[in-house]
């Protein structure tokens, strides 16, 4: 569980976020300059708010009401930075023993052989950082961070100076972290694909401070966060289930309450769990079911709300049968003319392609 | 081959400078990590104090030793019943050695510390490490170059040491007559040439061995970081 109320100064700029939650993986989420790593900072307690209230597990870690301001080596929170920040004058080995040997047994949940296998660092022990790639290094700060055996692991855009197929790699580690060690994670990213596959709580960062926090298909529902968000498209997520393969086509059926989905394949076993995005602008709407069409999925539902419109584009929200909601993105002109309000029953259009597979993840 | 009395005189060289360099290194760190990392009212004042021996005449360095450190000046009389006596002692050309040489080696160690990521350290302290552990383990080994390298600078600086030391201790044969002191006295007495040019190549000789000797502890910690 952490739990966050801060007001932090950096230069000029004021930072206040306040959020609390107890899921696995928290993302910040924000355009660079909105205060996402003078967050984490202040949670590491490399920056001092000037008032407020951190705890982590039930402890607080800073209370400025109490008096409470633990330095940073006392609060067992891991910090994997952006630029990996390895030790440059000792080697791999030297840089994972680090923090081990300054944490007492009795709090040490893993050992070295674990997280060395675990994140495959077999072969580069005795390398020196100088030598490692870019996807090696993040792996042997992750390694570093969890040897300290932290209660909080934080990570500030790990991925940022990665290219894709190592930022996939490395998104796989987090995963396994998440999964095996049960470690509670704040991920820090201003990219989108990687929040809506990791995150179970999102916190929407804007010019210091908190726009949106929630879980991620409700965050992501609103659409009024969009244009603050930066990088990132009006959309909804939901939560799927793999129901089956279609081989012949290629194709993968995702169920969920409100229905099933029909996507390019998908890398995934039936049973497992997976996060589809859905762009607003991959969804049109119908007042009833098209025949002879290439739209793979039809979604029965209800208008929500009409929301805000640009220009000659409005952004209409649909209510699925369990409560699910969808985005979906239609010109005024149409809007108008389907007489689209509250209450009217529509049909949701998806393209099978549509879902992106980037941010197909396992949720 | 160098005469016993020439060996003599490199021998008490050496002991100065060594002493010199070696007693006032830990200063010289301090004194740098200060400077490179912390904010206070005065730092300029403080630094410029410290790069004064650079820029006085050393005469007027063993003068104000001489005041502030002969046996009746205020600090002299303070240190003498600690058994610290420096006036017309090898202690006091070692002294005059090692603040000649101050800020050679605080301005090498201080470039150094700059240019260590101070987002290392905080990589450290996040893994448990306290404030003193990390200068130890991370900021120290990383700056060791510009340590070595002030070091060196100081070491030569103290072979080389002649105005403050004659001021302040005097000219003393076997006590505090260094090679520099040495070999002026030679050129002041008629057919002294011949010795003072032996003194000479001597002193050459120890300034290339002090240089190789630095090169290699340099390598070997850059070697260190990038193998």
């Amino acid at each position: 569980m952490l739990e966050l109320d801060v007001a932090l100064e950096r230069g000029a700029f004021l930072i206040e976020a306040r959020f609390a939650s107890g899921a696995p993986i928290v993302a910040l989420f924000g355009r660079s300059g909105s205060g996402k790593t003078s967050v984490v900072e202040a949670i590491a307690g490399l920056v001092r708010p000037r008032r407020g209230r951190i705890v982590v597990a039930g402890r607080a870690l800073f209370d400025s009401a109490a008096g409470i301001d633990l330095p940073p080596e006392a609060r067992r929170v891991g910090y994997v930075f952006q630029d990996a920040l390895l030790f440059p004058h000792m080697s791999v080995r030297a840089n994972l023993a680090y923090g081990e040997g300054l944490t007492p047994a009795r709090d040490r949940f893993i050992e070295a052989r674990r997280v060395v296998s675990l994140l495959g660092l077999e072969s580069l022990m005795e390398r020196r950082p100088a030598t490692l790639s870019g996807g090696e290094k993040q792996r042997v700060a992750i390694g570093r961070a969890l040897m300290a055996s932290p209660r909080l692991l934080l990570m500030d855009e790990p991925l940022a100076s990665l290219d894709a197929p190592r930022k996939a790699e490395i998104l796989q580690y987090v995963e396994l972290l998440r999964d095996e060690l049960r470690l509670p994670i704040v991920y820090v990213s201003h990219a989108i694909e990687e929040v809506t596959r990791l995150a179970d709580h999102l916190v929407i960062l804007s010019e210091g401070r908190v726009l949106a926090e929630g879980s991620v298909a409700a965050v992501l529902a609103r659409e009024e966060i969009v244009p603050l968000a930066g990088r990132f498209e009006a959309g909804a997520v939901l939560e799927t289930r793999v129901s089956g393969h279609d081989e012949a086509f290629g194709l993968t059926r995702l169920a969920f309450a409100g229905g099933e989905l029909l996507v390019a394949n998908v890398d995934a076993l039936v049973g497992e769990p997976v996060r589809a995005r859905i762009r607003a602008r991959d969804v049109a709407l119908a007042l009833e079911v098209p025949r002879q069409a290439s739209f793979q999925n039809v979604l029965e539902g209800v208008v929500d709300a009409v929301g805000r419109e640009f220009g000659g584009i409005v952004d209409v929200d649909v209510r699925l049968g369990a409560g699910e909601r969808l985005v979906a993105r239609v010109t005024r002109a149409s809007a108008a003319r389907l007489g689209l309000a509250p209450g009217v029953r529509v049909y949701a259009l998806v393209k099978a392609i549509a879902i992106d597979r980037r941010s197909v993840g396992f949720a | 081959m160098p005469t016993a009395d020439e060996l003599r005189v490199v021998a008490l060289s050496l002991k100065v400078a060594c002493w010199g360099v070696g007693a006032s290194l830990p200063l010289a760190i301090a004194t740098a990590f200060v400077l490179a990392r912390k904010r206070f009212p005065g730092k300029t004042l403080f630094d410029a104090v410290v790069h004064l021996p650079l820029v006085l005449p050393p005469v007027v360095v063993g003068f104000a030793l001489l005041v502030l450190f002969g046996r009746q000046g205020p600090l002299g009389r303070l240190l003498e019943p600690l058994g610290l006596v420096f006036s017309f002692r090898w202690t006091g050309a070692a002294l005059a050695a090692a603040i000649m040489g101050f800020p050679l080696m605080v301005r090498a160690i201080r470039l150094a510390i700059d240019a260590v990521d101070t987002r290392l350290e905080s990589a450290a302290r996040t893994l448990g490490a306290a404030r003193a552990r990390v200068f130890f383990t991370i900021t120290l080994p990383l700056a060791w170059p510009g340590v070595v390298t002030g070091a060196l600078l100081a070491f030569a600086r103290a072979l080389g040491e002649f105005g403050a030391t004659i001021t302040f201790v005097s000219n003393i044969p076997g006590e505090t007559q260094t090679l520099p002191l040495a070999i002026y006295t030679f050129t002041q007495v008629p057919g002294g040439d011949e010795q003072a040019l032996r003194l000479s190549v001597l002193s050459v000789l120890l300034s290339l061995a002090a240089l190789a000797l630095s090169e290699r502890l340099t390598r070997r910690a850059g070697g260190a970081r990038d193998a």
